[in-house]
């Protein structure tokens, strides 16, 4: 996405607002204001951080380090689905290598590479905090557990259709019953 | 998922509906925050959880009420923050609390800030837990619209905002002054101690951070009393403790448990001994972090924070690994260097630079390329890093290091001797170790 082309929706500038005025300082809001961006586009363009700059009276500089220290954030556009599986040590007892192999096969990309039609990204992460429920994958806000190659192979199919299936974080809807 | 043998923090998990206000009020709910609002000062709710002898569940094992008693007196403007950074490797156990039960939490965090006087509550959030992060916004308002929250709660004049901050993937977030920097919109680095959080923290401002399972502690101590709170555990480890254990035993999962229960019983009876075919070979009771145990020597210890300390480990956050025999423990030690080689903030040159010495050193041994010199260099580069730094990542990176080689030595040695397989380093993430 081209500096020009930045346009944030009605809705999202609003979430900006009420953080602004929600949290103790301005700079305070930065983290959550990322997350708003992130959560329409994807990842943080320049232009979004001229309008975190303006909107928060931060410097650049402190934006940036702000977005390159956590993880999470992102800077550049990302692939359609980026599948992270833990492999740090419950999970890797649990058989978190020979899932990430299969994982390697099925997707014809390597640990940390994007396939070549941007749908899917295979990064490797430290702890998810499923650690009993390992081995894991997690695909944005949907945390896959007790993998196995059948299953990973059923997501990676309904992702193909564009359908991301039910995780196992899913199971009790957010309000349910209220 | 929950086994769980007492209630008191768990009585809600693995319930569908445990999430909602009606369930946790028709089970007795906000009863404590009723109580501590119409009939106690401050003082007396801060003097009954130092009495309960309540400690930090987080890892470190402070007693939460001395540490509120930290809170100058005269303070105008206090901040709390809940710790639910959970990112310990082997611990989901703050997790399960928010998800089924996340009433229980903010009822204990509005009790907690009634006693510091604090009118903003942060619950920080690891990055990772989006669906956890809804729930509990759910349940926030859920609270706001009942009156638990804003102005002149229940009609006493306290006020409250509370604020779901969500992460963005920082393990060092998870330490107090780290998770501070967070939110005041930095990078998450910690602060030089002294002075202190309760004294200067979140915009300078005396702030108290306790985590989610200490918080959730509350309303029970509340409601039942500080001595009711010492029938469980031992005499100096007060109540009971969720201990989240991963690994192929049987049956996985979080139990709440008394403290001092001794590992053997909670084995061999909770969870089932080990999975089918799978012999035990090594334990770490509290965390990625704390000193690795032989199964010999978890079978003697008992689940307190006494116990363990005096058997060279520590209790930490209860996230409980158990080790197979099939673990190659060279491979193991290399994932979690890994870890804290990642995770490493930068600011201080010993954890910056040790960390990754230290996962060089093994990873270059799993290549089939150690050296005799190998196991004292890593010793070397351990006495570089320990106590030496600013927040104690430096020292959790060393403290499985140097029982790894301790209590497994013959593994690293045969490897070094090339008489052991090399390992399997293709399997390994590419381009990001260097």
């Amino acid at each position: 996405m081209s500096e020009n082309s930045f346009t944030l929706s009605a809705e999202s500038l609003a979430q900006i607002e009420a953080l602004i005025a929600q949290y103790p300082t301005k700079a305070s809001a930065l983290m959550p204001c990322i997350w708003v961006i992130m959560d329409e586009v994807g990842h943080v363009p320049p232009a979004g951080v001229d309008l975190l700059m303006s909107k928060l009276d931060v410097s650049r500089a402190r934006i940036y380090e702000v977005l390159t220290f956590y993880t999470m954030f992102r800077t550049e556009p990302q692939a359609d689905y980026t599948l992270q599986v833990c492999h740090n040590i419950s999970c890797h007892i649990m058989g978190a290598r020979p899932l990430i192999a299969h994982l390697e096969k099925r997707l014809g990309v390597r640990l940390g590479e994007t396939t070549p039609d941007n749908m899917f990204a295979l990064e490797g992460v430290e702890c998810l905090g499923a650690c009993g429920m390992g081995p894991c994958l997690q695909l944005g806000k949907h945390l896959y557990e007790h993998l196995t190659n059948e299953k990973v192979d059923k997501i990676l199919e309904s992702l193909r259709k564009g359908i991301v299936p039910t995780a196992d974080t899913d199971r009790l809807p957010a309000g349910s019953g209220e | 998922m929950n086994k769980s043998g007492n209630d008191m923090l768990s009585t809600r998990f693995d319930r569908p509906d445990g999430h909602l206000l009606s369930v946790y009020e028709a089970e007795g709910g906000y009863k404590a925050l009723k109580t501590a609002l119409a009939s106690m000062q401050p003082t007396e709710v801060r003097d009954v959880v130092k009495d309960s002898g309540l400690r930090g569940r987080g890892g470190a094992g402070f007693p939460t009420g001395v540490k509120w008693g930290f809170v100058p007196a005269d303070a105008d403007e206090v901040y709390f923050f809940v710790n639910a950074d959970e990112s310990e490797p082997g611990t989901f156990k703050d997790r399960l609390l928010l998800d089924y039960d996340p009433h229980q939490t903010i009822e204990g965090t509005i009790i907690s800030c009634f006693a510091v006087k604090a009118k903003t509550a942060f619950v920080y959030i690891r990055g990772e837990f989006g669906w956890l992060i809804d729930r509990v916004q759910v349940a926030v308002n859920e609270a706001y619209a009942a009156g638990y929250l804003g102005k002149n709660i229940l009609g006493s004049g306290f006020d409250l905002e509370m604020i779901v901050h969500k992460g963005a993937g920082a393990y060092i977030c998870g330490e107090e002054t780290g998770l501070i920097n967070s939110v005041e919109g930095r990078k998450g680095q910690p602060r030089l101690k002294p002075p202190f959080p309760a004294v200067s923290g979140f915009l300078d401002k005396p702030t108290i951070v306790n985590n989610v399972e200490s918080v959730a502690s509350v309303p029970w101590i509340i409601t039942n009393g500080a001595e009711a709170y010492k029938n469980f555990g031992t005499e100096k480890s007060c109540g009971t403790k969720l201990f989240s254990v991963s690994g192929p035993v049987k049956n996985p999962g979080v139990y709440e448990i008394p403290l001092g229960l001794p590992f053997r019983e909670f084995f061999n009876e909770q969870l089932g001994g080990m999975a089918d075919g799978e012999k035990l070979k090594a334990v770490i009771v509290g965390g990625s972090s704390v000193p690795v145990l032989t199964a010999e020597e978890a079978m003697n210890v008992n689940l307190d924070y006494e116990s363990l300390t005096n058997a060279g480990t520590m209790l930490g956050s209860g996230g409980m690994i158990i080790i197979p025999e099939s673990s190659d423990m060279v491979e193991l030690i290399q994932v979690l260097m890994h870890f804290y080689f990642d995770e490493s903030c930068g600011q201080c040159t010993p954890c910056r630079e040790g960390t990754g010495w230290l996962h060089k050193i093994v990873k270059k041994m799993r290549k089939g390329e150690g050296t005799v010199g190998d196991l004292d260099l890593l010793e070397h580069v351990c006495q570089g890093m320990a106590g030496l730094t600013i927040c104690p990542l430096s020292d959790a990176a060393v403290m499985p290091m140097r029982s790894f080689i301790e209590k497994f030595r013959p593994e690293f040695e045969a490897l070094i001797q090339e008489t052991a397989p090399a390992g399997n380093c293709s399997l390994w993430p590419r381009g990001e170790q260097e």
